[in-house]
Formats: structure tokens, C-alpha cells, sequence
């Protein structure tokens, strides 16, 4: 289906250089899939398998560990920023959060926008 | 664009919400949703909060009426918590809201967030109870010694009050975040889908629901697919569909078993395997399925485009409609900034003539299924001049680009219209871009 698109597509195109028509037997798609992977080289081959899913489904999840907090808290006092942590799905140790950086999770006491 | 009557024009009539650039997080607008009389139209919102409009009919005897929508009644619907259990923070924001059939003078509707279900009521007063005996009118107790005489109290008109309250609420059923919820054709029962399960309620009960569909895997590490809509048959109440991330739906007899964990119809389009590219799951999950009014087509809605289902036919859609194929050479950026993750909805028309779906720019489009013509219209405060006739909008591929075209790459993404909605019967529209509402109509309506 996607494939008979592109043939329509690519006819409607005016072919001006021979570089053009070159390009014009790579889809799209796959041109846009080589660009990705020249960015980010480390990037899996599973798109849609279970580590995009597995975010998804941890939407929302805050970790707290009070030892880290401590931590974490201790380091501000001493005016040193807290390093990153590795890239992982689970958020803990440096990254939690302060008191002071949480954001106010108190409810919209003001009315829609919508209703005014 | 030809309909009943001539060609549709479609008009500015109203826009809702601020003006200013800033947007709060929580005025974006979440869903939109009208109900079954078109009478009324509401809103959620991510602060959790829900605005419903209602139709004031100003002279139906003109031929060109302006029916104005105006506030009727706004109220919290869901607050910010945190699980301390499991560490989860739930966001307050709905994720939907479906109305119920009206049954009596009060009005219902189901609004749910990412965790809890609540059935609100919407009613009237308009008349007040006034000559007590033993209270003032301002309420404070008489002293029962200067009573002589008694009386009945008389109902007097008074200025409309709109209340919502809630009558249900319909929680802890759900491990993951819903993403759906359906009333049922025989008007008792309703489904609510998160990610990986689908239960089934009945209106009255909320301390028990039953679970239809679990595709959550014994390992987690085998999770390849995630439920993403689901939708009661309007007819048939002993069938619903949900799709999924990879791109197929399936449909389901409750008739068949308790677990509907087994289809009765699988529909999927085959793929060319040689087309195959690490974009292709993502574009091909289902942000939306919406069953036709006459309930023998569903449509379904994924990145780049918008498909039409026969029930009867599983093995490939019978319309495919491409709402914004340009983007297609835009993957690898649309990846980067996660907008290839954006969720669109989409509706039918009161005769399931026409669909409608958004896309970016506060750019929407129409595929009229009957005459095969499309059109791209643009919700934006430059053209809310009332009753002003939308321009069709175009966006040039590649080339030189003609006046009032707009070019791939001066596409603004973060004007995303995700939510619309299309009124039960006539032909007004309701257009949500970030947090605006726009409501359109049909010049001749």
C-alpha cells in the first residue's frame, strides 16, 4: 500500500538533476530511517518493541529513595549541581528531584479559560 | 466541496479561549465531544477541568441562522494524585469524555484521566421552593413561638442554575493509563481500555467491573503491542473493536466468551516487506477508531493517514485516505522532536458521508467519501472574522511554491489539532487547536 503511494508521488515529481533520479529509487521513508541511524548510531532495531513500550507504560512513575534525597539535598547545601544520571528508564539516585524543583501538583483552581 | 443542497462552505462562528501566545499547561485541551443531540458540547481539559457549551437557537426560520454556543456549565472533574503505593504520579488531565443517551431532564457524561472513571450529572434548577414556615427567606430559623398561621410553600421561577455532580466513581480497575472509554448500545453498560486491558462496567456499579481483553504478556520483556482505542458497535452491544500499536483491530463478540481475549475478526492490511523501515510500526499504530453512524464501517485513524473499514472485510481497508503524506520525508525530525508519537483523532459526519481528522499548522482536512474531493482548512484567529468563508490551505511538496501555499518546512508542529468533533446532525464543526476551541458551520446549513 505505502509503496504503490511513493510510485505516484515520485511520478508527479519533475525530475531535474540525474542526482534526483538517483534518489528517487530510495523511499522516503528509508532515506529519513539512514538519516536516523547516522544521528544516533547506538539506536536499537526494535522501534516499536518493548523498550518504547515499556516508557509508555512507566508514564508517570517518580522513584524515591530517601538515602538519594539526602544526597541530593546534601550536595545543593554545597552549592555543587547533581550529575547526570546514565541514560536508563527508571529515574532514581541524582535525579531525583528537591523539594524546591518538585512543580505544585495542586489542582486548576482557576476556571477554563474556555468558560470566560 | 459538494454536498446536499450545493457546495459545502465552511464559516468562522465562534472561537473560545484565550487569545495570548502563552498557554498555560493546563487550558490545552484534551477532548472534545458533542452529545447525541448536538445540543451540548464539552471540553476537558489537562488541568481536569470540563467546559460544556450549549446551542442557544437564535431564529431557525432565517435561512442563514447562526446557532451560537455558548457556556452552560464548567466544573472540576478530576484532581492531580499521586499513588504512594507505587510511586505513580496520575495526572488530572481527561483523556476522554463520552455522553450518555438522555433518559431524563438531567444530562450524564462519563469523563475519565489516565485512572478513574466518574459519571457526572448535569441538571437544572430553575424553580425554588419560597414561603417556608419555619425559615426566613434568607434562611435563618424562625422562632417557632411567632408562628400563627401555617402555609404551603410555593415553587417560584428563579435565575437557571446549572449543577453538575458526581454520581459515580468508577476507580481502581486499571493498572495502566486508559486510553478509552464507550458507552454500550443498551445504554447500561460501558468499556473503559488502558494499554494492556479492557473492562467492562455497568452504569450503577462501581465497586466491580469485569475484564474483556488482557493482552498483557507473562513477561513483560515479550510486550510487543499496546491497546490504543476501543469503541462499542452503536447497534450491536454485544460488540466492540480496540486497536492496537501495530496497526491492526480487532473485533469482538461478548457473546462468544467471558475473556474475550480471542477476535472474532482480525483486521490488518498487509504490508510490502520490502517496504519495511524503522519508522514503519510507529506510523502504522492506530491513535483513533471510530465506528460509522449506520454501524457497518469503522475508520481508523494512524499517522499519516485515515482508513475505512467494511466489518466484512478484514484483509484491507476500502478507502485509504492520506492526510498529510509530505510528511513522510520528514520522519527522522518528527522523530527527534516525538511528534511522530502525536495522537489524532478523527469523526464522522452525521450521514457518514464525510470524515474529518487534524493535522499540524492548525491545519484539518476533509475526505468526502462520495465525491472524492479533500480539502484542508485552517483553524486561526487571522480568518474569525463571523460567518467568514474558510480558504482551502496548501502545502507545497517540493518545487516552486504557488501564493498562499505554505511550504513543508514553515509548518508550525506545535499547532497540533489532535481533538475535533463533528455535530450529530447538522454540519457545524468543532475544532480544538492547542487551547482554543473553534466552531465552525456550513454557510447554507
Amino acid at each position: 500500500m505505502s509503496g504503490d503511494n511513493e510510485e505516484t508521488q515520485t511520478a508527479e515529481e519533475t525530475p531535474v538533476e540525474e542526482k534526483e533520479v538517483q534518489e528517487k529509487t530510495i523511499s522516503p521513508e528509508k532515506a529519513e530511517e539512514a538519516k536516523l541511524k547516522a544521528r544516533y548510531p547506538n539506536l536499537g532495531n526494535k522501534p516499536g518493541g518493548s523498550d518504547l513500550l515499556r516508557k509508555r507504560l512507566q508514564k508517570g512513575q517518580k522513584y524515591f529513595d530517601s538515602g538519594d534525597y539526602n544526597m541530593a539535598k546534601a550536595k545543593i547545601k554545597n552549592k555543587q549541581l547533581p550529575t547526570a544520571a546514565p541514560e536508563k528508564t527508571e529515574i532514581t539516585g541524582d535525579h531525583i528531584p528537591t523539594p524546591q524543583d518538585l512543580p505544585q501538583r495542586k489542582p486548576s483552581l482557576v476556571a477554563s479559560k474556555l468558560a470566560g | 466541496m459538494a454536498g446536499p443542497g450545493g457546495d459545502m462552505q465552511w464559516c468562522f462562528s465562534q472561537v473560545k479561549g484565550a487569545i495570548d501566545d502563552d498557554v498555560a499547561e493546563a487550558d490545552i485541551i484534551s477532548t472534545v465531544e458533542f452529545n447525541h443531540t448536538g445540543e451540548l458540547l464539552a471540553t476537558g481539559d489537562k488541568g481536569g477541568r470540563v467546559v460544556i457549551f450549549q446551542q442557544e437557537i437564535e431564529n431557525k426560520n432565517q435561512p442563514q441562522f447562526r446557532s451560537e454556543y455558548n457556556v452552560y456549565s464548567t466544573f472540576q472533574s478530576h484532581e492531580p494524585e499521586f499513588d504512594y503505593l507505587k510511586s505513580l504520579e496520575i495526572e488530572e488531565k481527561i483523556n476522554k469524555i463520552r455522553w450518555l443517551p438522555q433518559k431524563n431532564a438531567a444530562q450524564f457524561l462519563l469523563s475519565t484521566n489516565d485512572k478513574t472513571i466518574k459519571l457526572w450529572k448535569i441538571s437544572e434548577r430553575d424553580k425554588r421552593p419560597e414561603g417556608y414556615n419555619l425559615k426566613e427567606e434568607d434562611g435563618r430559623y424562625k422562632d417557632p413561638n411567632t408562628i400563627t398561621s401555617l402555609r404551603v410553600p410555593v415553587l417560584k421561577p428563579m435565575d437557571l442554575m446549572v449543577e453538575a455532580s458526581p454520581r459515580r466513581v468508577f476507580a481502581n480497575a486499571h493498572t495502566y493509563h486508559i486510553n478509552s472509554v464507550s458507552v454500550n448500545s443498551d445504554n447500561e453498560t460501558y468499556l473503559s481500555a488502558d494499554d494492556l486491558r479492557i473492562n467492562l462496567w455497568h452504569l450503577e456499579i462501581t465497586d466491580r467491573s469485569f475484564n474483556i481483553v488482557d493482552i498483557k504478556p507473562a513477561n513483560m520483556e515479550e510486550l510487543t503491542e499496546v491497546i490504543t482505542a476501543a469503541e462499542f458497535h452503536p447497534h450491536q452491544c454485544n460488540t466492540f473493536v480496540y486497536s492496537s500499536s501495530k496497526g491492526t483491530i480487532r473485533l469482538c463478540d461478548m457473546r462468544v466468551s467471558a475473556l474475550c481475549d480471542k477476535h472474532s475478526k482480525l483486521f490488518e492490511e498487509p504490508e510490502d516487506p520490502s517496504n519495511r523501515s524503522f519508522f514503519s510500526e510507529i506510523i502504522s499504530s492506530i491513535s483513533d477508531v471510530k465506528f460509522s453512524h449506520n454501524g457497518r464501517y469503522m475508520m481508523t485513524r494512524d499517522y499519516l493517514s485515515v482508513k475505512i473499514w467494511d466489518l466484512n472485510m478484514e484483509n484491507r481497508p476500502v478507502e485509504t485516505y492520506q492526510v498529510h503524506e509530505y510528511l513522510r520525508s520528514k520522519l527522522c525530525s518528527l522523530y527527534e522532536n516525538d511528534c511522530i508519537f502525536d495522537k489524532f483523532e478523527c469523526c464522522w459526519n452525521g450521514n457518514d458521508s464525510v470524515v474529518m481528522t487534524g493535522s499540524y499548522n492548525n491545519f484539518f482536512r476533509m475526505f468526502d467519501r462520495g465525491h472524492r474531493r479533500d480539502v484542508t482548512l485552517e483553524a486561526s484567529r487571522e480568518n474569525s472574522k463571523p460567518m467568514q468563508v474558510l480558504k482551502p490551505r496548501k502545502v507545497c511538496t517540493g518545487g516552486k511554491r504557488k501564493k498562499d501555499e505554505i511550504s513543508v518546512d514553515s509548518l508550525d508542529f506545535n499547532k497540533k489539532i489532535l481533538h475535533t468533533a463533528w455535530h450529530p446532525q447538522d454540519n457545524i464543526i468543532a475544532v480544538a487547536t492547542t487551547n482554543n476551541l473553534y466552531i465552525f458551520q456550513d454557510k447554507v446549513n
